[in-house]
C-alpha cells in the first residue's frame, strides 16, 4: 500500500509538469498553431522563476512569501509567453514553417535557460548551489484547511502543493472555454478552418496570437512547477525538462486535444513512467524500457483513433498550416 | 446617385494581384433590390475577385461602392455582414466537425449572441419561410453537399443579408436539386432579397435571372435584360468573339473492344463499397462518358483502372491490345508492371496538380516523370524538352518559358500541359476525369477537340464529366453512376438530359441492362 500510494504521489507530482505543459499546447494548437517549442518554453518559464526569485530572495533580509509567488509566477509566465510571441510571430506574420520554428524555439529554450542557470550557479557559489528556498517553500505549502492530514485519502489526494490543484483547476477551465463559450467556438473555428472563421468575422490573426501566447504562458508553468516543487527550488542542468517537455506534447496527442481528459493523463504518463521504480529486480538498462511506456501508450492511442476515424478525435484540421487571406 | 437607389453600386473598381495580373479593371455596375442579376464571364474574368471585394475578402485598389445609396469600406466579412451582405462561397465557409448551429453561431458579435437553442429555433423558423431543409444538430461533415449549400444560405439568411452572392451554386448539384436551389432563389427574391448569382452556364443564367452583366478578362462588359438575351449573344459577349457552340462529335465506323471492365468492385477507406459490381465495355473510335454526382464511384473506377486502387476479388479489366488484340488482365498489376507490359493507358486525373503534374516543376520536368528511367546513368532530357517544346506550340500553351513552374500557369495551361503529356504517349485508352473543371469556354473546346482526334485515331476515350450538357453532345454512350453502382448506359445521340438526371440520383433495381 505505501508502495502504490509513493508511486502515486510522485506520479501526481510529475503530471502536474506535464498537464500544464499539455493544457496550454492545447489551447495553441487548438487554434491551428502546431508549436513544437513546448521543451523550450518550459525551459523559459522555468528559468525565469527562478532567475526572478533568486534575485528578490537575496535582496531582501525575509523575503515575504506572497511577492516571492507573484514574482515566480509573472517572471515565468512573461519569459514563457515572451517565447509565444516570438513563435507568433516568425509563424503567423511572417509565415515561416511551424514545424522548423518550434523546434528552434525548443533548441533555443534550452540553451538560454541552461546558460542562465549556470550563471546563477555561479553567482550562488558553484554548481549545484543556486537554492530559492523561500519561494520553493510557498509554493511548496499545501491548500489551507484541508491538507496536512495523515490518512491515506489525505496522502493520496490532499497533501501536494497548491500548484497541483492550480493545473486542474487550469484544464477545468479551459475546457469549459473551449467547449462552452462563443470565443472558445471561435477559437476552434480558427484551429479548423481558419477561412472559414475570418469570413464568419473572427480575426483569426488575433485568435492565433492570443491562443499562442496564452497557451505558452500556461506551459511555462509547468517550467515553473518543475523548479519550484519537483526540484524544490535547485537547477540542475541534465536535460529533464525537455524531456518532459515532449511528454506534454505527447500528452495532447493522448487527450485528444481535450483539456479535461490531461487532468487523468497526466497522472497515468506519471504512474507509467515512475512504474519501473516501484518494480522489484530491474536493471539500470530495463529501466529505461519502462520510461518508455508513456510514448507508447500515445503511439497506441493515436493508431486507436485513427482506426476509429471519429471526426471529433482528430486533430484540428488547419494545425500547421499558415493562413493568409489573400492567398489565390 | 442616378435614378432610384440601388442596392449595391460599384464605380471604377480597380484591382490587381501582383504588378501583373490585373482581376478587375475600372468595372462600374448596379445590383437593385429584388432582383436577380447573373454576373457572367470566363474563368479567370474576375467575377469572384469583384464579389469577394464586396463580401469583404479583398478590398479594392481603387473605387468606390455604395450600398443603398451611401459610401462604405469594407474592410473585412464582418464589416460586410453588418451591411447585410452575405456571400456563398464555391468552397463552403463550413467548419465540419462543427453543428449546424454551432456553424451559424459562429464569428458573432458578443451583444447578438444568443444561445443554442435560440439559434436552432430560429434556423427551424428560417427554413419554413423560405423552403429549406435544415437540421441544426446535424454534423456538417454528415451532410451531402447540397446540405452543405442550404446551411450556408441559412447562415447568412440568420445574419440578416439582404443582399446575397451565390459564387457558382450549382457547379456541384444535381439537375433536380438545382431546381430545388432556384425555387428557393426565387422566394427570396419575392421576398425583397438582392440575389447575385456568378456562373458560367447559359442555360442557368436565361432560367433564373432578370438581369445579366458580363466581364472579360476583368473589365466589365454590358448588363442586358435576361428575356432579350440568348444563348449565343451571351456567349459572344463574354468571350468577345463568334464563337461556334457546337461539339463536334465525328463518327468512326471500325469500333474495336479496348478495354472490358467485369465485376469491378472496390471498398473506400471505411470499408464500405465505393464501386459494386460494375461492368461495361469501352470501344477505340469512341468516348464513353461516365456521369454521375461526384463522388458516386468515378475516381475509383479510372484508378482502378490505372492500377492504382485495390479491387476485391472477382473484379476483372481486360485490356485488349491496339496492334495484337493481345487481352491482358490489368487487376493486380500495379502502375510499373502495367508500363513494363507495354499497356498503353493514359490517365488525365481530376487533381492536376496534384495527381498529374509536379507544381514546382517546370514543363521539361513534368514531361519527364513518365520517362524518366530512360536513358543509361543520367536521364535523358533532350527528349521531354523536345515534347515540352512541340505540347507549347501545338497546344498553345502560354508560359513564360517551359522551365517556368507549371504551378504559375493558370488552370487551363496547367491542364494542356497534362493532356499533352498524356496524349504524347500514343495511348489505346485514354481516361480524363473533370477535364475542362475550371476551364473557360475556349480551352474547353481545345479539350474536346483534342479528345475527338483521339476518339479519330481509335483510342477508347473514357471522360468522366460533370456538366450534361456537354456529355451528351461530345460522347457516344454515357455510363451512368449511381452510389458506386452502374445505374444504366444510355445512347448520348437520344438520351435527354432528364434520364440521365434521373438516373444520376435513383437506383434502379438489380437487372442493369445496356442501354
Amino acid at each position: 500500500m505505501t508502495g502504490f500510494v509513493s508511486l502515486f504521489q510522485a506520479a501526481v507530482v510529475f503530471g502536474t509538469v506535464i498537464m500544464f505543459g499539455s493544457v496550454g499546447e492545447t489551447i495553441t494548437e487548438r487554434s491551428g498553431n502546431l508549436n513544437l517549442g513546448v521543451p523550450g518554453i518550459m525551459y523559459l518559464g522555468a528559468i525565469a522563476s527562478l532567475a526572478g526569485s533568486f534575485f528578490y530572495e537575496n535582496s531582501v533580509e525575509n523575503p515575504s512569501p506572497i511577492l516571492c509567488v507573484l514574482i515566480a509566477l509573472v517572471a515565468a509566465f512573461l519569459a514563457s509567453a515572451l517565447g509565444g510571441l516570438i513563435f507568433s510571430f516568425l509563424t503567423i506574420t511572417l509565415r515561416a514553417n511551424q514545424n522548423v520554428t518550434g523546434l528552434t524555439l525548443t533548441i533555443f529554450g534550452s540553451g538560454v535557460a541552461n546558460f542562465f542557470g549556470g550563471s546563477l550557479n555561479t553567482l550562488a557559489g558553484g554548481v549545484g548551489q543556486i537554492s530559492v528556498a523561500s519561494t520553493s517553500a510557498a509554493f511548496r505549502a499545501g491548500l489551507p484547511l484541508i491538507s496536512g492530514g495523515s490518512g491515506v485519502f489525505s496522502q493520496l489526494f490532499l497533501n501536494y502543493g497548491w500548484m497541483t490543484y492550480v493545473a486542474i483547476l487550469i484544464a477545468i477551465l479551459s475546457q469549459w472555454f473551449l467547449s462552452h463559450t462563443r470565443t472558445g467556438l471561435n477559437l476552434r473555428a480558427v484551429g479548423e478552418n481558419p477561412a472559414t472563421a475570418d469570413a464568419a468575422g473572427a480575426n483569426v490573426t488575433a485568435y492565433r496570437y492570443l491562443a499562442t501566447c496564452i497557451g505558452a504562458g500556461i506551459s511555462g508553468m509547468g517550467g515553473l512547477f518543475y523548479v519550484m516543487d519537483y526540484t524544490k527550488g535547485t537547477w540542475a542542468n541534465d536535460g529533464t525538462i525537455e524531456n518532459l517537455g515532449w511528454l506534454a506534447v505527447a500528452l495532447v496527442i493522448f487527450t485528444t486535444w481535450r483539456p479535461k481528459n490531461a487532468i487523468w493523463g497526466a497522472y497515468l504518463f506519471g504512474i507509467l513512467y515512475w512504474a519501473y521504480f516501484y518494480i522489484m529486480g530491474l536493471t539500470r538498462a530495463s529501466q529505461e524500457i519502462f520510461k518508455m511506456l508513456p510514448y507508447v501508450v500515445t503511439i497506441i492511442v493515436l493508431i486507436m483513433i485513427s482506426l476509429r476515424k471519429k471526426r471529433e478525435n482528430q486533430p484540428p484540421e488547419g494545425l500547421g498550416l499558415a493562413y493568409f487571406r489573400e492567398d489565390r | 446617385m442616378e435614378k432610384k437607389t440601388a442596392a449595391v453600386s460599384l464605380r471604377h473598381i480597380t484591382k490587381a494581384f501582383g504588378t501583373k495580373v490585373v482581376a478587375n479593371k475600372d468595372v462600374t455596375m448596379d445590383i437593385e433590390s429584388g432582383e436577380i442579376l447573373a454576373l457572367l464571364g470566363e474563368n479567370g474574368s474576375g467575377k469572384t475577385t469583384l464579389m469577394n471585394m464586396l463580401s469583404g475578402i479583398y478590398h479594392p485598389d481603387s473605387g468606390q461602392i455604395y450600398v443603398r445609396g451611401e459610401e462604405v469600406h469594407i474592410s473585412s466579412p464582418k464589416d460586410a455582414y453588418d451591411l447585410g451582405i452575405g456571400m456563398i462561397h464555391q468552397h463552403f465557409k463550413l467548419v465540419d466537425v462543427f453543428t449546424a448551429t454551432e456553424n451559424i453561431a459562429l464569428g458573432m458579435d458578443k451583444q447578438k449572441a444568443k444561445s443554442n437553442r435560440a439559434i436552432a429555433a430560429a434556423i427551424r423558423e428560417i427554413c419554413d419561410r423560405y423552403g429549406f431543409d435544415v437540421d441544426p444538430d446535424q454534423k456538417v461533415y454528415n451532410m451531402s453537399v447540397s446540405q452543405k449549400q442550404t446551411l450556408e444560405i441559412v447562415k447568412t439568411l440568420y445574419r440578416g443579408a439582404s443582399i446575397l452572392i451565390l459564387d457558382e451554386p450549382t457547379a456541384v448539384l444535381t439537375p433536380q436539386e438545382t431546381d430545388k436551389l432556384f425555387a428557393v432563389l426565387r422566394n427570396m427574391k419575392a421576398d425583397g432579397k438582392s440575389i447575385i448569382i456568378i456562373t458560367h452556364k447559359l442555360n442557368e443564367v436565361l432560367a433564373i435571372s432578370d438581369r445579366v452583366s458580363i466581364l472579360r478578362k476583368g473589365e466589365y462588359i454590358d448588363t442586358v435584360l435576361t428575356k432579350d438575351a440568348t444563348v449565343q449573344s451571351l456567349t459572344d459577349a463574354m468571350v468577345g468573339g463568334k464563337v461556334s457552340l457546337d461539339i463536334d462529335r465525328p463518327e468512326v465506323k471500325d469500333k474495336q473492344l479496348r478495354l472490358s471492365v467485369n465485376h469491378l468492385t472496390c471498398l473506400n477507406k471505411y470499408g464500405v463499397k465505393a464501386l459494386d459490381d460494375v461492368s461495361f465495355d469501352a470501344y477505340g473510335g469512341e468516348i464513353l462518358g461516365v456521369a454521375g454526382i461526384s463522388g458516386s464511384g468515378q475516381n475509383f473506377l479510372l484508378e482502378s483502372i490505372a492500377g492504382l486502387q485495390d479491387t476485391e476479388k472477382g473484379s476483372s479489366i481486360i485490356y485488349y491490345d491496339s496492334e495484337t488484340n493481345k487481352p491482358e488482365e490489368l487487376v493486380g498489376l500495379g502502375v510499373p508492371e502495367i508500363k513494363e507490359k507495354g499497356i498503353a493507358l493514359s490517365f488525365v486525373p481530376e487533381d492536376r496538380l496534384g495527381m498529374g503534374l509536379v507544381g514546382t516543376m517546370g514543363m521539361t520536368d513534368n514531361m519527364m516523370l513518365k520517362s524518366y528511367e530512360n536513358g543509361f546513368i543520367f536521364a535523358d532530357r533532350k527528349s521531354p524538352r523536345e515534347l515540352a517544346y512541340r505540347v507549347k506550340d501545338e497546344l498553345e500553351v502560354v508560359t513564360p518559358g517551359i522551365s517556368t513552374p507549371v504551378r504559375r500557369l493558370s488552370g487551363g495551361n496547367v491542364q494542356k500541359v497534362l493532356v499533352g503529356r498524356e496524349i504524347a504517349s500514343d495511348p489505346t485508352v485514354l481516361m480524363a476525369a473533370y477535364a475542362v473543371r475550371g476551364l473557360d469556354i475556349n480551352t474547353s473546346y481545345t479539350i474536346y477537340r483534342l479528345l475527338n482526334e483521339q476518339k479519330a485515331k481509335g483510342v477508347a476515350v473514357i471522360y468522366v464529366g460533370e456538366d450534361l450538357d456537354v456529355l451528351l453532345e461530345l460522347c457516344d454512350r454515357i455510363a451512368v453512376l449511381c452510389a458506386g453502382r452502374l445505374n444504366g448506359i444510355v445512347d448520348a445521340r437520344t438520351a435527354t438530359k432528364e434520364e440521365v438526371g434521373v438516373l444520376m440520383t435513383h437506383l434502379r433495381e438489380e437487372g442493369n441492362s445496356d442501354g
